[in-house]
């Protein structure tokens, strides 16, 4: 553990960079994120907003840097390792069990986090707690009635809040959610932000988003990422006031 | 109310979620299914020799073992999405280790009654199991079923080398009437056997059952699904895959003991490629998104093995030609296919289906018999005509030398083939109608 990681940050990254092949994407990166913030990362198409999140999860291996979780290095542990360490993420693509019902989907991701683990010989059946456990949270997203159906017949919208809900699901307390809008209507995004408002009450929550409205609605800090590197943090209406955000990113947006 | 229940229930293949009334009406069904194949063996005894006949109690026996081997497989392809091509290994090592263990038990240095070799025979295959999922399991697709397909050619070359084990070409024989039984029994008689089969067909498949619901059956599925998003709930899907591996070995060893003890002998064949080949076709055929898939698979193509051979050299080819044609057009299986009516008679619309049937099975007859013919006169042209036999085909001696035979078979090949297009085309429009009438129903 180093010393300069302060306790209250539930994920810190220091000098991060990341290269594939020859071209360097994360560029020493330095971020920190104290514990029950909502922190956005935003930033123009390719900046690397979502290989952060796949360096952060373990999802790709880093080049170089630090990261931490809560105090402790996480950047050589497996995906698995450091969701178990209190990190869980979405994905900017829908993944969720296709195949599987609603219920079996939140089920499943209750499994580690009830301790289970890779139990060959506990009937799921009769796992009272378990089961209620899940429909509890399926009635938080409001997904009860879809219950049996399978998860691949869910409609969009519908599949992104099932994600949300296996991400939250094993009680993570540091939770990335990359796009979680992306590709939804007005009224889709709307039901979306109030229910990652509820069910992230009290964790610390990462989003990448491009939605300025679900930026400015959702989070309490924002970094803003350009070109591998982060060029500014601050409140929302620092973020605003940026005079080098407006021109690297927010006055491409809004013309 | 019934309309309801349509469309907001999974479809076939998932654990949960199916009514009570149509499970318990679906448990009914298999207990008359167990019933029936307890009391098949008397249907074919002949009270004159006072005998079973022979040839339908090992092709009853053939099946149990084979229904075990393919539930064992789907527990790689169908539940974890793991495509094996050397299964057969832990069958065929299960097979082995039970006639040593037979040899052993004969000698008096095994007090182990018949009963329980099976579970032996589990343990070795799972064994086996542990150590192959050990190299295998850390893959997945292509590079899975390269491994597996490896360690099938390893074990098949073994099998032949290393004659102390294995015994060579001969194989390796034991004598199944150890005298030790839990029950008195004998098991000189192949009735015997069989329902020593039947028990043991039942505790593995119900435990198979049990397995894909419980936390590693649900993960096995979580990770053929989208292994990555079950890597970020906190599981290895890699250890996922080793447990789940060294289970299906387990149960594949099983299938293998009970050959050693039905045939009395386990030679090369038992591990041997074909045979792992045969196993994802039964599977495959049978429907390896359902759980009861294999079990039809393993029976279907028993029953070809056992009985179209007895009538055709070319068994093989229709067997060959199924698959493809299952593979093309209905990649669920026959389950699938059987799955595929719930919602429709839950509704009560079977009725409106059985003009369409019979309009497609018309033309597909035709189709049939037109295919069976040619590959029959071919066969014959090639093989039969040299061994000086007559050709016989649906009761009439056949001139393969005559126009006749070739014009009719191709034209009822041709003409069913074309036929059966334009009537399918109709059938798929009705069926498209009854399941679109459901989801409006139950919107």
């Amino acid at each position: 553990m180093s010393a300069t990681v302060t306790i209250e940050s539930a994920l810190s990254l220091k000098d991060l960079r990341k290269s594939f092949g020859p071209t360097e994407i994360i560029r020493g990166t330095n971020l920190e994120v104290k514990r029950g913030e909502r922190h956005a990362v935003i930033g123009p198409n390719g900046a690397g907003k979502t290989t952060l999140f796949n360096l952060i999860s373990g999802r790709f291996p880093i080049t170089s840097g630090e990261i931490y979780l809560n105090g402790t290095r996480i950047d050589e542990l497996a995906p698995q390792e450091i969701n178990r360490r209190g990190l869980s993420r979405s994905f900017q693509i829908t993944s969720i069990f296709h195949r599987m019902t609603v219920f079996e989907n939140i089920r499943c991701a209750l499994l580690w986090s009830t301790g289970y683990r890779y139990s060959f010989w506990s009937p799921l059946w009769a796992q009272k707690a378990l089961n209620e456990q899940a429909e509890r949270l399926l009635d938080e997203l409001n997904l009860l009635e879809r219950r049996d159906l399978q998860a691949g017949l869910l409609s969009y919208a519908e599949q992104r809040a099932l994600e949300i809900g296996i991400t939250i699901a094993g009680g993570a307390t540091v939770i990335l959610l990359d796009e979680p809008t992306a590709g939804m209507s007005h009224s889709e995004t709307e039901y979306a932000v109030a229910l990652i408002k509820r069910v992230t009450e009290g964790k610390t929550l990462v989003m990448v988003e491009h939605d300025m409205h679900v930026v400015f609605g959702l989070a309490d800090t924002i970094s803003v990422v350009v070109y591998g590197e982060v060029i500014a943090t601050g409140k929302p209406e620092e973020i605003r006031a940026n005079r080098a955000v407006q021109e690297a990113y927010l006055g491409a947006l809004t013309e | 109310m019934m309309d309801a229940t349509v469309t907001t229930k999974a479809t076939p293949g998932a654990t949960t979620g199916l009514t009570s009334a149509t499970s318990s009406r679906q448990l009914t069904l298999w207990i008359v299914l167990l019933l029936l194949a307890a009391c098949l063996p008397w249907m074919v005894y002949d009270w004159n020799t006072g005998r079973h006949s022979g040839f339908v109690l090992t092709m009853l026996s053939q099946m149990g073992m084979m229904i075990i081997f393919a539930l064992s497989y789907n527990m790689l392809m169908g539940q974890a999405g793991l495509l094996s091509f050397g299964h057969a290994v832990f069958f065929g090592l299960g097979g082995y280790c039970t006639i040593h263990l037979l040899n052993a038990a004969e000698k008096g240095g095994l007090p182990v009654p018949i009963e329980l070799m099976p579970i032996l025979a589990g343990l070795s295959g799972l064994g086996f199991g542990i150590a192959f999922g050990y190299m295998a399991a850390k893959q997945r697709a292509t590079a899975f079923a390269m491994i597996t397909m490896g360690i099938g050619e390893l074990i098949g070359t073994v099998a032949i080398m290393f004659h102390h084990f294995f015994g060579g070409e001969g194989g390796v024989s034991a004598n199944r009437m150890i005298e030790k039984s839990l029950f008195g029994v004998s098991y000189a008689a192949p009735v015997e056997v069989f329902y020593l089969i039947l028990v043991w067909t039942l505790i593995a498949a119900l435990c198979m059952l049990f397995l894909t619901r419980t936390p590693l059956g649900a993960m096995a599925n979580a990770t053929r699904d989208n292994f990555e998003r079950a890597q970020f709930m906190g599981y290895d899907p890699r250890r996922v895959r080793f447990l789940q591996f060294a289970l299906s070995g387990m149960f594949a060893g099983i299938g293998g003991g009970l050959y050693a003890i039905t045939y009395e002998i386990v030679t090369f064949d038992a591990v041997a490629s074909a045979l792992s080949a045969n196993v994802v076709l039964m599977t495959y055929i049978g429907g390896a998104t359902i759980f009861y898939g294999p079990i039809l698979g393993a029976a279907v193509i028993t029953l070809m093995q056992s009985v179209l051979s007895l009538y055709s050299n070319s068994w093989l080819i229709y067997v060959g030609v199924m698959f493809i044609g299952m593979v093309t057009f209905a990649p669920s299986g026959l389950a699938g296919m059987i799955e595929a009516h719930g919602p429709i008679a839950r509704a009560g619309r079977l009725r409106r289906l059985i003009v369409p049937y019979l309009r497609i099975s018309i033309p597909a007859i035709a189709l049939l018999l037109g295919f069976v013919g040619l590959v029959e006169l071919l066969g014959f042209l090639t093989i039969g005509q040299a061994q000086g036999k007559k050709l016989v085909l649906f009761g009439n001696k056949i001139d393969v030398r005559a126009t006749m035979p070739w014009a009719v078979t191709t034209a009822l090949l041709v003409i069913g083939a074309a036929w059966l297009r334009v009537e399918l085309r109709g059938f798929i429009r009705v069926w498209g109608d009854i399941t679109a009438d459901l989801k409006l129903r139950s919107v």
